[in-house]
């Protein structure tokens, strides 16, 4: 227990917790719009980002959500382009967001720094990110909270959302953004590659057992607590990569879910 | 007064011209059906009035206000042809859904209130399936889902609904119980505009039908008048059987 009174412990924890609200939060309205892969571009889209950061000794979670919310929304102006191919938008993006990080690795002058944004890192967490993931998380938090009614309304039906006034197109717009911001803030605990399951797992576990829209959206949010903590706790006992341990964990229980459901 | 005026409106895809100065008007309390063989543009005309499209040519007006500049929501509503072909996994209830009605009424960041949730039960109460309030969607059946999305369309107490094909998909007695509800909401004020292809359903219920040909032009009868071509056409066809 001594591990959790030293302050890298606390910080890791507090961004943790942080992270498994808003990260599900998104992500549910990811999977039922079924746009699960825009998770995996706009993390690509972190890392190439992280390692421009890298490169220019700049914070790399400021570059990474700089480099990500510029990758929405050019997902989104593709997507407005192609509006029967929007899919393509995500390909075009992460496409290009995996040139940039490969190329711009080779000049990253710290290999140790850029592979904890991989896989994340507990260890690594600053003061000034800890002060950028609870503003973020905050302001995601609200706007999410503010906006539950018309990404529900657009969810399920984009089209009756509009002829019903909900301003679609700006909402889309925020969302996106907000996509963004949460995948790269997220990338320094759990590691941009495996953000996107830490987004669409939990909602996957939750719809196994859910009753309802908001009871989906809780559950969400209790499983990547739940995974995000016990994650934490066993990296930090047996010294594994977070990122990887807590998406093994919530695979782990989605097999158990999906066992039992199956039984039934 | 007409609550939706068309004036020779046109309409094409880059492949393709389907409308060619269309006119009609409906008046408060008419039930309109648009019928059409397959391709003569009737969901299109539905969407043209609905201004998810733009006409080539002509103006429509909806309570005197051009469609493209109406803003008041909560007095249409729009059950779709994809209603019933929504994600059927969707983690939602029924109560849920056709609580999303209540959004052009209410806007944007306002919650709802007791009187709100009252609304709704009444709407499922209304088209018969507040029993069914807690369950989700997903697992009604084709006629019942139908319902909900009704329901959703009623909560904002609209003054007109626009219907595209709501019996598509559907077994035949869930599309009698389906037009027999239209019917009765019908009767009990609210203006319908459907577009169909179930003949019953024309003839039983709606006042007017028109009739959009494959050559883009129209033709607004009244539906006694479809009722007798109808079964002018049935003759012709059984005498050249016989």
């Amino acid at each position: 227990m001594e591990i959790f009174t030293l302050a890298f412990m606390q910080r890791a924890i507090v961004v943790a917790l942080f992270i498994s609200v808003i990260t599900p939060l998104i992500g549910n309205i990811i999977v039922l719009r079924r746009l699960s892969t825009i998770g995996d571009a706009l993390s690509h889209a972190g890392l190439a980002g992280v390692t421009i950061g890298l490169c220019l000794s700049f914070s790399p979670v400021v570059t990474a959500i700089i480099f990500s919310v510029l990758s929405a929304l050019t997902i989104e102006y593709i997507r407005r382009s192609f509006p029967n191919y929007s899919e393509m938008a995500t390909a075009v993006v992460l496409s290009f967001a995996v040139g940039v990080a490969a190329v711009a690795s080779g000049f990253v002058k710290n290999p140790a720094g850029f592979n904890s944004f991989l896989f994340g890192s507990i260890v690594a967490i600053s003061n000034f990110e800890l002060a950028t993931v609870i503003a973020l998380s905050i302001a995601v938090i609200i706007i999410m909270v503010l906006l539950y009614r018309e990404l529900f309304y657009i969810a399920f039906d984009e089209e009756g959302a509009y002829l019903s006034g909900v301003p679609v197109r700006s909402i889309n717009l925020v969302f996106t953004v907000l996509t963004a911001i949460v995948v790269s803030i997220a990338a320094r605990t759990v590691g941009s590659l495996v953000i996107s399951s830490l987004m669409i797992i939990p909602v996957a576990c939750a719809m196994l057992i859910s009753r309802s829209y908001l009871h989906n959206t809780v559950l969400s949010v209790l499983f990547a607590l739940f995974f995000t903590i016990t994650g934490l706790l066993v990296t930090a006992f047996y010294d594994l990569k977070p990122g990887g341990t807590i998406v093994l964990i919530g695979i782990g229980v989605l097999v158990v879910l999906l066992m039992i459901r199956k039984q039934r | 007064m007409a609550i939706l005026e068309v004036k020779d409106i046109s309409f094409s895809y880059p492949d393709k011209s389907i409308l060619h100065r269309i006119s009609f008007s409906i008046n408060r309390g008419d039930f309109l059906c648009i019928v059409g063989t397959n391709g003569t543009g009737k969901s299109t005309l539905l969407k043209l009035i609905l201004n998810r499209l733009k006409p080539t040519e002509g103006s429509i007006k909806l309570f005197g206000t051009d469609s493209s500049q109406f803003k008041c929501f909560s007095k249409i509503a729009y059950v779709s042809q994809k209603a019933t072909a929504f994600n059927k996994d969707f983690p939602a209830t029924v109560e849920e859904i056709a609580s999303l009605g209540l959004y052009s009424r209410k806007g944007l960041f306002k919650g709802y209130d007791r009187e709100d949730r009252e609304k709704v039960h009444s709407a499922l109460e209304r088209v018969g399936i507040a029993e069914f309030a807690g369950k989700k969607i997903g697992n009604l059946s084709g006629g019942q889902q139908q319902r909900v999305f009704i329901a959703k369309a009623l909560v904002s107490s609209p003054d007109i609904i626009f219907l595209d094909e709501p019996t598509v998909g559907i077994d035949i007695k869930a599309v009698d119980s389906i037009c027999c509800l239209l019917g009765e909401l019908n009767a009990g004020g609210i203006t319908i505009v459907m577009v169909t292809h179930d003949i019953s359903s024309v003839i039983y219920h709606s006042n007017k039908v028109l009739i959009l040909s494959e050559d883009g032009s129209s033709e607004l009868i009244s539906s006694q008048e479809f009722t007798g071509r109808s079964l002018m056409n049935l003759q012709h066809h059984s005498h050249k059987e016989v």
